[in-house]
């Protein structure tokens, strides 16, 4: 019986099908992924092969056509859209593979963001600029870079912002969409580390997808998103 | 910050487009309100200017010819009123005080009136106001002149000035009347109607600077010097006068009098209610009114569409903003909501400008319109049906942001997660 998640389980995927409007193949037919809490995943599969509608769905940006997804018990499919994007401000950390910054805004707005969009989380990062500071300061990002434009700094920079707001107002789970393939490869390892140690700090789990295998050898464990994903497969 | 310091971040971000577009949409508005502005203020200050006469009479001719050449110095008489007939209306019971008018004399651009001191007594303008004297007093020799305020301020006249009167009324006559130089007694305090952009001479002044010029110009030695025309000034008088100002012992005589007036057998006449003719004008003026109505309110809509090329080009641009702010939790409503609001803030600063603008036309058009057609335009507040129509374009502006909002939110649901750029 798979309808009761386990205890441990924070996400706990079962039976998840999804076709992109306009499709005839589902592009996500997964019949079971589960993420334990704090758990550090790396999810690996070649371009196209659904992460990053996978990560839509986690994030409940869309609605599977079937299948579960629970979360911390709450199956985010039976969520109604605005409850999905509560859910989605309060308890998810989101880093794109680059442009994850709004421009005009400097850098310290950008790494608050997410408190505007939650009272919850809002509430539970507690003294937002001082744990904006601090989430800077762990990403080893100058103080006088803060008050710039996010577009005024480099990629490696804007990434790490990135982290930081993901990380603020510890979410239980941060999703990372091949964040590092923007960096140059001596960065890409810096930046897992630093990842690492605030993700730990915070007591987060982290999914971090990537189509570059090397990058996976730190992780509690590897999932191949071919291996579990078979579109087309199921009867 | 709230989401709504996010929009304006936004908005700064891009102030380049956003102040082009303001600008656009506040021009566009800026005619709208010039247009109901100066129709409104023009109608306001013709009304101004007859508002205590209750009927001008003038020789046989159009309504609004008479009350254009008599009040406004528009154009010039045919024909004119004998001097009996002037006396005979003078007298008739139903009239409280006649107001002769002869014209056909200009000073330096300016209409120079041959009247009485019922002018002074009895002329009423705007809010039943009195003409006043900003300094001297009114015409007593013969050879004295009272200027109007702006003739005054504009050629810099004092008390006491030597001016020299042109015959015609032509804008440079070349005929002057240098033989009967007159002296300045008196400065009309400002009435914001063609008074300031008259001088007043007494009737006897102005038939004896006219003796031996029967035929339209000087017959040298048929002049009448200046102090045999001042030995006989009791008994001098012209012999018509181009129109009447009329004020009634009661206004419910008005009627009866102008059908007298316009059956009178001796002499073909006009006697007509300013206020009814104004009307009339603005019947045959309407329609060119409502032209620039109809033109003001397109160039309003190409603003608003202009804004709306605005936003919609930016969208492509924002789709990134927009699937970062939703990653992060803003909910489609909430970016539907930033782009209507941006469109409201366009439009209302916008329709502020153009308000703005308007005013700052209309103060630096007065002087001229002033000097020119001796109308007084204040910077007034536009009407409160103005308001209703800028309320109106307000939204519009924000139905319009509807539409870029309206994608964005499709967008928004169908992107998910992906931002492809």
């Amino acid at each position: 019986m798979r309808s009761t998640p386990r205890m441990s389980d924070l996400l706990r995927i079962e039976d998840l099908r999804y076709t992109w409007p306009g499709e005839t193949t589902p592009v996500l037919d997964i019949p079971e992924l589960t993420i334990g809490r704090g758990e550090r995943v790396f999810m690996q599969g070649p371009s196209g092969s659904g992460k990053s509608t996978l990560l839509a769905a986690i994030a409940g940006l869309i609605r599977p056509d079937a299948g579960r997804i629970f979360f911390d018990r709450t199956d985010l499919g039976s969520l109604s859209a605005a409850a999905r994007d509560r859910f989605r401000a309060e308890h998810l950390g989101v880093i794109f593979q680059q442009f994850n910054l709004l421009p005009w805004l400097d850098v310290r707005a950008n790494v608050i963001l997410p408190c505007r969009f939650s009272r919850t989380r809002a509430k539970r990062t507690g003294d937002i600029s001082a744990a904006a500071d601090e989430l800077l300061d762990a990403m080893d990002l100058a103080p006088a870079l803060r008050g710039k434009r996010a577009d005024e700094l480099s990629v490696g920079q804007q990434q790490r912002v990135a982290a930081a707001r993901a990380l603020i107002g510890k979410p239980q789970l941060v999703l990372a969409d091949e964040p590092t393939s923007a960096l140059d490869s001596d960065r890409r390892q810096a930046f897992i580390e630093l990842l690492f140690s605030q993700v730990a700090a915070a007591g987060s789990a982290l999914l971090f997808v990537s189509h570059d295998p090397e990058l996976a050898r730190d992780f509690d464990r590897e999932v191949s998103l071919p291996a579990i994903n078979r579109p087309g497969m199921a009867a | 910050m709230n989401l709504l310091g996010l929009a304006f971040r936004s908005l700064i971000n891009r102030r380049f487009a956003v102040v082009l577009t303001v600008m656009t949409i506040a021009l566009s508005i800026a005619l709208l309100v010039l247009v109901e502005q100066m129709r409104s203020e023009v109608r306001d200050g013709f009304y101004r200017s007859v508002s205590g006469t209750d009927l001008i009479v003038g020789a046989r001719t159009a309504p609004i010819q008479l009350l254009l050449y008599s009040v406004f110095g528009i154009g010039d008489a045919t024909n004119n009123i004998s001097w009996q007939t002037y006396r005979e209306l003078e007298g008739t019971s139903d009239v409280a005080w006649a107001i002769p008018m002869a014209l056909g004399d200009m000073h330096r651009g300016y209409r120079v009136m041959g009247t009485g001191d019922a002018l002074f007594e009895h002329f009423r303008y705007g809010n039943r106001q009195a003409l006043e004297f900003a300094d001297g007093r009114a015409f007593d020799d013969l050879f004295e002149v009272v200027v109007g305020h702006q003739v005054a301020r504009q050629l810099d006249y004092g008390i006491g000035e030597q001016i020299v009167l042109s015959h015609g009324t032509g804008r440079t006559a070349l005929q002057q009347h240098e033989e009967h130089p007159f002296t300045v007694s008196g400065i009309l305090a400002p009435t914001g109607t063609p008074v300031d952009q008259t001088l007043y001479i007494s009737l006897p002044a102005h038939r004896a600077i006219h003796i031996g010029w029967e035929r339209g110009t000087r017959m040298p030695g048929a002049e009448m010097d200046a102090d045999q025309a001042r030995a006989r000034a009791e008994e001098l008088h012209p012999e018509s006068v181009t129109a009447i100002l009329l004020g009634l012992q009661t206004r419910a005589a008005v009627f009866g009098l102008q059908r007298r007036i316009n059956d009178y057998r001796a002499e073909a006449l006009t006697a007509i209610m300013p206020g009814i003719t104004l009307q009339e004008l603005w019947r045959i003026t309407g329609l060119a009114e409502q032209i620039l109505r109809v033109v003001a309110g397109l160039v309003v809509l190409a603003g608003l569409l202009g804004m709306l090329t605005v936003l919609l080009t930016t969208l492509n641009e924002r789709r990134r903003e927009m699937a970062i702010l939703r990653a992060n939790g803003a909910r489609p409503w909430q970016i539907a909501g930033l782009l209507v609001f941006e469109a409201g803030l366009i439009a209302a600063c916008g329709i502020i400008a153009g308000v703005a603008l308007a005013l700052l036309v209309q103060a630096i058009a007065a002087p001229w319109l002033l000097t020119t057609f001796g109308l007084h335009i204040g910077v007034s507040w536009p009407a409160a049906g103005l308001w209703l129509v800028l309320a109106g374009i307000l939204i519009a502006g924000l139905i319009i942001g509807l539409v870029p909002a309206l994608m964005a939110y499709r967008r928004t649901l169908a992107d998910g997660m992906q931002v492809k750029m």
